[in-house]
């Protein structure tokens, strides 16, 4: 008897141990990066180009080209990806073609982000021949979302109960008319969550924006989508890897995780306020 | 007439979204169709650098060289033309610049113009010759022998044991090393977050209350949500001197650091799926196991674990093909050596890491770059197998 209660301890007590160490190591990155990156950050950092072969200036020229990309990635995929969910959880049947495209969304969010920058490479940088630019590092990044954007999509579409929209039908809508009127605004808070989140991965994304978009080094901002930028992932691994002078850049690296960081922090902050301040005022399943 | 326009409308929305959701099916068929046919024009191309032939005496013997023993040749590991069947006869390797030791300048006219000639000549003079020279030098009027070339096929690239894909004059893409880098680093990985992702997952679906489970999650998302550069960093700033120190290694960027790294960016997809897995044992065989008056721990690992097998296992699995693909974090940390690794403390290359590495360099349509996309071709069907079998468990799972 004694002996099942001290194995029962020893087995918890281990499962807590390592829970902890888990928040631990996150709380040791966090923590490592914050302390390291506030001694570089402040106002002429984020508005200042990098100077003196990167050991010097700031980041400015890497925030807007992460913003860019971000922006357009957000263009390309939220549109498509939102339609398609709602294709997937309201109109299709269980058809070989929904079946398809369930497998090939499946799969397209199994690829891994390195090969997105070989295609993206292949078809928008080579074969369609926007080169190097802020479209090809968009259009890549935006495809390598859109299964997110399908999958969040679906599962706050699906998480609505049948009765809505019995109900809607019952009062002589139509199925499009349920959809925009009943529908979407009652998924609209799950959706945005899940978008919100997911444009926190697309602004630290380094490999499939490695060959379609960005330069180590811009004078100036672009003057159009057919420009190359800098990136913010892409000034941390260069300057950290392989700088003139890595001693010198060391600061700016830290500074620049730092700025990765907060928009993950901020992204992941605003996710979670909006899924609490909506998930009271909103009832999406009796 | 506005009923008619109404069913248009639905009918037209109905369309449009039908063709949103072909996006990614295209997007796939894409994909495979690019990368495939980049890498396969591989296997057809010819072996020896494009626009160059090898040439020898022609008394001498060999026919043709693999690419193995012409980077021996030329870097000097082979030296007598015995090892290749053919004469007792030293090597002589010669390329272009080197015809300076041969002629004078004045000789060769001002314009180049009477290098082939010269060329021919040496290579006449010299009956253990073998000469790397541009193609046009080798024309009608060449009098030596001319090695034929190969192409490179499928078993050298499957079974290659060296990575030199910049090697002159025959560049070598072998397989072997990049793949096992990419296996051992990521099992490792596994190896490492498999512990401790199921021991947060029983934790978070059996032992915590509400509100500490509300703080971790939010942790746990987080932790997927930092950018894989950002784990590369600190991987380089902290965890690759730390290694390099605890085990008194020359360099510090290894196998290890790169298995630990990934070990922590698995983590959250393993927890995420073990968790769920778990908490989707029915209540009534919990009850069943207590009311046999096992306690919280046996019903644990004698009810909950074995049912929950299968969703385990595909977090694991889900966890490898994560591992396998991934880019950054990996290239920083783990020393890029492209060498077949016998320990773990040693640097090691992905094949994620080789693309990302050697693509910028490698000019569009060569072979260096056909190379590459066949590379993230294999990683394209290693990573689709992973997400077939996941399928695959959990499909089982529900039967």
């Amino acid at each position: 008897m004694k002996k099942k209660q001290v194995s029962q301890n020893i087995a918890f007590w281990i499962f807590r141990l390592f829970s902890l160490m888990v928040v631990g190591i996150l709380f040791w990155i966090l923590g490592f990066i914050i302390s390291k990156g506030i001694q570089v950050i402040d106002w002429d950092f984020l508005t200042q180009a990098p100077t003196d072969g990167m050991t010097g200036g700031g980041i400015f020229p890497a925030i807007m080209g992460t913003l860019y990309l971000t922006v357009g990635s957000i263009i390309v995929a939220f549109p498509i990806g939102v339609l398609s969910g709602i294709y997937i959880n309201e109109y299709a049947t269980n058809n070989w073609f929904v079946k398809l495209i369930r497998i090939m969304t499946t799969n397209l969010s199994s690829v891994p982000s390195i090969v997105f920058g070989l295609f993206g490479m292949a078809l928008f940088v080579n074969t369609m021949g926007f080169g190097d630019s802020i479209i090809a590092g968009s259009l890549t990044l935006g495809l390598l979302t859109l299964p997110v954007v399908i999958r969040v999509t679906e599962e706050a579409l699906h998480a609505i109960d049948d009765s809505f929209r019995t109900a809607s039908y019952a009062l002589g809508a139509t199925k499009l008319q349920t959809i925009r009127k009943v529908i979407l605004p009652m998924a609209l808070p799950n959706i945005m969550t899940g978008l919100i989140l997911s444009i926190g991965r697309v602004s630290g994304e380094t490999a499939p924006i490695l060959f379609t978009a960005v330069a180590y080094f811009l004078p100036k901002l672009p003057d159009s989508i057919f420009d190359q930028v800098m990136a913010l992932p892409y000034h941390l691994y260069v300057i950290s890897t392989s700088g003139t002078d890595l001693a010198a850049s060391r600061p700016i690296a830290y500074g620049t995780a730092l700025v990765l960081i907060a928009i993950i922090l901020v992204i992941n902050i605003i996710a979670t306020l909006l899924r609490n301040y909506f998930g009271k005022k909103v009832k999406t399943n009796f | 007439m506005k009923n008619g326009l109404k069913k248009f409308t639905e009918a037209v929305a109905e369309k449009i979204l039908m063709f949103s959701s072909g996006i990614t099916t295209l997007t796939v068929i894409l994909i495979v169709i690019f990368l495939f046919k980049e890498g396969m024009g591989l296997f057809s191309s010819s072996d020896i650098e494009d626009g160059y032939v090898l040439a020898v005496n022609r008394e001498n013997p060999v026919d043709r060289l693999t690419p193995e023993e012409s980077m021996g040749v030329f870097d000097a590991k082979i030296t007598s033309w015995k090892e290749l069947g053919g004469n007792d006869e030293d090597i002589l390797v010669f390329r272009l610049n080197d015809i300076t030791n041969y002629a004078d300048e004045n000789s060769l006219g001002d314009e180049l113009q009477f290098l082939p000639r010269v060329l021919d000549s040496v290579i006449a003079a010299q009956p253990g010759i073998i000469a790397f020279i541009p193609q046009q030098y080798a024309d009608s009027s060449f009098t030596g022998k001319i090695l034929q070339n190969g192409t490179i096929t499928a078993k050298s690239f499957f079974d290659g044991k060296y990575w030199y894909p910049t090697a002159s004059p025959s560049p070598l893409f072998g397989l072997l090393p990049l793949i096992s880098g990419t296996l051992w680093i990521s099992l490792f990985a596994i190896l490492i977050a498999l512990p401790f992702g199921l021991a947060v997952a029983i934790y978070m679906a059996e032992l915590a209350d509400q509100r500490t489970r509300k703080i971790i999650k939010p942790i746990i998302e987080l932790l997927a949500g930092i950018p894989s550069v950002v784990y590369g960093f600190f991987g380089l700033v902290v965890l690759v001197p730390l290694i390099q120190q605890l085990f008194d290694l020359p360099v510090g960027e290894s196998g290890l650091v790169g298995s630990i790294i990934l070990a922590i960016m698995a983590l959250p997809t393993i927890i995420t799926v073990a968790e769920d897995a778990i908490r989707t044992t029915p209540r009534s065989m919990r009850e069943a196991s207590l009311a046999l008056g096992a306690n919280h721990w046996q019903t644990i690992y004698k009810v909950v674990l074995p049912y929950s097998l299968s969703g385990i296992t595909a977090a694991a699995v889900l966890g490898i093909g994560r591992a396998i693909g991934e880019t950054m974090a990996v290239l920083m940390v783990s020393g890029n050596a492209a060498v077949i690794p016998s320990s773990l403390l040693e640097p090691m290359r992905t094949i994620p890491a080789t693309i990302a590495a050697e693509l910028g360099e490698a000019p569009t349509g060569g072979i260096h770059y056909k190379a590459l996309f066949l590379l993230g071709c294999i990683l394209f069907i290693l990573t689709l197998i992973i997400s077939i079998s996941v399928e695959f468990i959990n499909t089982r799972k529900k039967a």
